[in-house]
């Protein structure tokens, strides 16, 4: 083996960014744990403040911190060793966020499979179902539950739709603009990352628009509906949240792009960053088939 | 395999830049560190400081039980005390030793000159406090500290839960999250960093370990992330997962907790396997036994480790082919184990043995952690496990594998590299006294548990009947004596930081490894240019 293989792998400097981040994440539970404690009472809690003091540190901490890998990726300081270990790390981390998803999705599962038609007898629950609920019948989507909340279940046409084409175009823009990158065509680029941008933003508008549909008056589709308006509700807004970081994360990419950086080789923060929206995007389409059709 | 002792001075030539050469001196050292061997030191302390507080917690326990009726503690605070001891050993002391000894010893072991993502390193150990500082805050709260038990089931930790529930929830987020970025980082650094040569088959097995068990991290830690939001949205925002008038139902909490709760037996006892498969060979002066059996076998517990999740709630009513697939599946995972302590017995057999401390606890870990392990197949039966469950077996069981399994294997590794680390050799006559006190008072703590659960003693209980006080009297005796017996260890390890006989390179003639290569201490840097492995 030459020594050509061994180029030196390059260990940070001490950074004060990871312990900013430990104090920002600190800060985060304990406001978020204030804040909820006192939901009923949001005023005589300053857990919302110290939330959003540590939101905004955590901003900080990525910016510096981020700032200082791409400074030093910039200055050739990275090997090609190094490039792996970013891969194989924002490989694993999409895997442990499939992970937290499955989580969700195994919940609606078991409430499909099993706890929902078992409150309804299923099985050889005849006598609970009896004993217990007996006005109860085992539907789903499950629009009156056993202590008798009603509410509308969400169609899959119209909005859901039109979002499940969104996301799935912009899968398509993300690659093209991958593509255009590594053929260096830094116009087509710009234009096929901005419109993956774009679709992204489309997408949580009309998510925000379905919502507010589903809060109106008319479906009274809630949160606290029971388990269909508490997995529809956790799934679509977990995977909203991801959608939004994603095309934060997408955004940045487009201003780095403008700012002239990546090259046809060394592009791993734009790479990670596509990673994450056609992971967004696969969730999507298990969210469609399982939340919204079947 | 190279032997040349590279010392510290020849380590900073090798530097392309200036900037990552001297260490900061002070606070800021530790605060801002990327250094494995730092990052490394500051989780094994933290653990055993974590240790010693969820210790005390137990001797809280012990105290109430010593005899029948409430004498010291109210029951709401005994279940307190129970909740917390479990969440603090489990994630505080356990994880994050093993955690520790995989920053100091992996980067060694596989010839790289740091963790792969270094910076990422500091920021899953610093979170850690901060995580368990706001958990042990909520004892100071007006509702008190969590009381549901460490397995927090709904409803007791939604509908009936006291007001700390939401910390208690934001704090098992960060521990997850840092279980996950430590995991990320052993993973990528096992793959990425080998030096030239090293296969994947010629990796330490205790490499292995570690490399398995971030896997089993990275997809289960999330799933405990999920739990505790559905927890959290239960509690405070009425939705019902985990209740039937919902539509939800409180076994499904169950469900998905042991989903990754049971991965998590498994990522507490598969880096000891690693230690002790590191530590037998070296005072046996032979080569591990079956060293690729070894790593099939640990890959096997570790994919079992998914489909046996419902052993934990065969009482909680599951359709009877439920049942029985679990029933199976668990003792299935008696063959790797069985595997495993064959291999360990055959490496020792015809060996040239000695028996320094590492080894005396590596040994008492085979003969007690399969004792744990058979218990845990009488456990495994469902129709027995009728009479066992949530009875003092089960904590017999558990404190088997975990104490004398886990704990044992986390004593016999530091010991083993408290030369490497500090640069002194231990005092002998000290070690054999913690060692000793330990193996006796462990085994009167936690043997007569086994009588007291097959008779019916349940646990989680702050009173009992009066038949069990006599055992219950012995196992509280037993208990302080092994808590007491930790300090000894806590003062050898200072004694060993501050001075004593100086250690050699490689002062086990029977040890193999890169990590023994270096000079002892090990230098601030190693391998920044990899070594050869043939």
């Amino acid at each position: 083996m030459t020594t050509k293989e061994y180029e030196s792998y390059y260990v940070p400097a001490q950074s004060k960014w990871p312990i900013i981040g430990a104090i920002a994440l600190f800060l985060i539970a304990v406001g978020a744990g204030n804040y909820v404690s006192n939901l009923n009472n949001p005023e005589s809690s300053s857990g919302g403040w110290i939330l959003l003091a540590g939101i905004a540190l955590i901003i900080y901490m990525v910016f510096g911190w981020f700032n200082n890998v791409i400074t030093e990726s910039m200055s050739g300081k990275y090997s090609h060793q190094m490039d792996n270990s970013f891969r194989q790390g924002m490989s694993w981390f999409i895997f442990s966020e499939v992970m937290f998803f499955a989580a969700f999705f195994g919940a609606l599962l078991y409430a499909r499979t099993f706890s929902v038609p078992w409150l309804g007898g299923a099985g050889n629950n005849a006598a609970t179902a009896a004993i217990l609920w007996p006005e109860f019948t085992a539907t789903w989507p499950l629009v009156k539950t056993p202590d008798g909340t009603e509410t509308t279940a969400m169609g899959w046409y119209g909005l859901p739709l039109i979002n499940t084409i969104l996301l799935l175009t912009s899968s398509i823009t993300a690659h093209f603009a991958h593509v255009s990158l590594e053929q260096e065509k830094r116009g087509l680029l710009k234009f096929w990352l901005g419109l993956t941008v774009l679709l992204g933003c489309i997408f949580l508008y009309c998510q925000g628009l379905e919502y507010a549909h589903g809060y109106a008056e008319e479906m009274r589709l809630y949160l606290d509906s029971g388990i269909y308006g508490n997995t529809f509700y956790m799934l679509t807004g977990f995977h909203g949240m991801h959608v939004t970081l994603g095309t934060i994360m997408l955004f940045v990419m487009l201003i780095r792009v403008f700012k002239g950086h990546f090259t046809p080789k060394n592009h791993f923060a734009f790479q990670a960053a596509s990673w994450y929206w056609h992971f967004v995007d696969v969730v999507w389409v298990l969210l469609f088939v399982f939340v919204y059709i079947i | 395999m190279t032997t040349d002792v590279i010392n510290d001075q020849s380590e900073h030539d090798s530097h392309d830049g200036g900037h990552h050469d001297h260490k900061m001196t002070g606070l800021k050292r530790w605060l801002y560190t990327t250094n494995h061997k730092d990052i490394g030191s500051m989780y094994l302390w933290f653990s055993f400081i974590m240790f010693l507080t969820g210790g005390a917690m137990a001797l809280v326990i012990r105290a109430e039980l010593f005899q029948p009726g409430l004498q010291i503690v109210e029951p709401d605070f005994f279940n307190q005390m129970t909740t917390v001891h479990g969440l603090i050993m489990v994630f505080g002391a356990i994880m994050p030793a093993f955690t520790g000894l995989a920053n100091w010893m992996l980067p060694m072991m596989v010839g790289a000159p740091d963790m792969a993502l270094p910076r990422l390193n500091n920021w899953s150990f610093w979170i850690l406090p901060f995580a368990f500082a706001i958990l042990l805050s909520s004892f100071f709260m007006e509702s008190g500290a969590p009381n549901f038990g460490w397995t927090f089931y709904a409803p007791l930790s939604t509908t009936y839960s006291n007001g700390s529930t939401a910390f208690f929830v934001f704090a098992v987020h960060i521990m997850g999250i840092s279980s996950i970025m430590g995991a990320i980082n052993i993973v990528v650094t096992i793959m990425n960093m080998r030096a030239p040569g090293m296969t994947y088959m010629k990796m330490p097995l205790f490499v292995w370990t570690f490399f398995i068990t971030a896997y089993l991290l990275i997809a289960v830690m999330p799933v405990l992330a999920g739990t505790v939001t559905m927890v959290l949205t239960d509690t405070y925002f009425g939705t019902s997962f985990f209740d039937a008038a919902g539509g939800g139902d409180p076994v499904m909490f169950q469900h998905i907790f042991w989903f990754f709760g049971h991965p998590e037996v498994y990522i507490m006892i598969l880096p000891a396997f690693g230690i002790v498969s590191t530590t037998i060979p070296a005072f046996s002066r032979k080569k591990l036994f079956g060293y690729s059996s070894m790593v099939y076998a640990t890959a096997s517990i570790a994919f079992l480790s998914f489909i046996v999740w419902a052993h934990h709630m065969f009482t909680t009513g599951m359709p009877l082919f439920g049942e029985l697939f679990f029933m199976y599946c668990t003792m299935l995972i008696a063959v790797p184990t069985g595997v495993k302590v064959f291999n360990w017995a055959a490496t020792m057999w015809r060996g040239s043995i000695s028996f320094e401390t590492p080894m005396l606890f590596s040994i008492a870990f085979v003969i007690l952690f399969t004792i744990g392990g058979f218990s845990g197949l009488m456990l495994a039966m469902t129709p027995v496990d009728f009479q066992y469950h949530d009875t003092y077996f089960v904590v017999a069981h558990f404190h088997y594998v975990l104490v004398t399994g886990a704990l044992f294997s986390i004593f016999a590794g530091a010991y083993y590299w408290l030369p490497k680390w500090t640069g002194y050799m231990y005092n002998d006559t000290l070690s054999k006294w913690h060692f000793w006190c330990s193996l006796v008072s462990v085994n009167l703590l936690f043997f007569p548990m086994h009588f007291l659960g097959l008779a019916g003693m349940p646990r989680r209980i702050p009173d009992y009947a009066l038949q069990f006080a006599d055992f219950n009297k012995w196992v509280s005796i037993g208990g302080f004596a092994f808590g007491l017996s930790q300090l000894i260890f806590l003062v050898l390890v200072i004694k060993c930081i501050k001075g004593g006989e100086k250690a050699p390179a490689k002062p086990w003639d029977g040890a193999e490894g890169l990590e023994w290569t270096v000079a002892s201490p090990a230098p601030y840097h190693t391998f920044t240019t990899p070594p050869k492995i043939d």
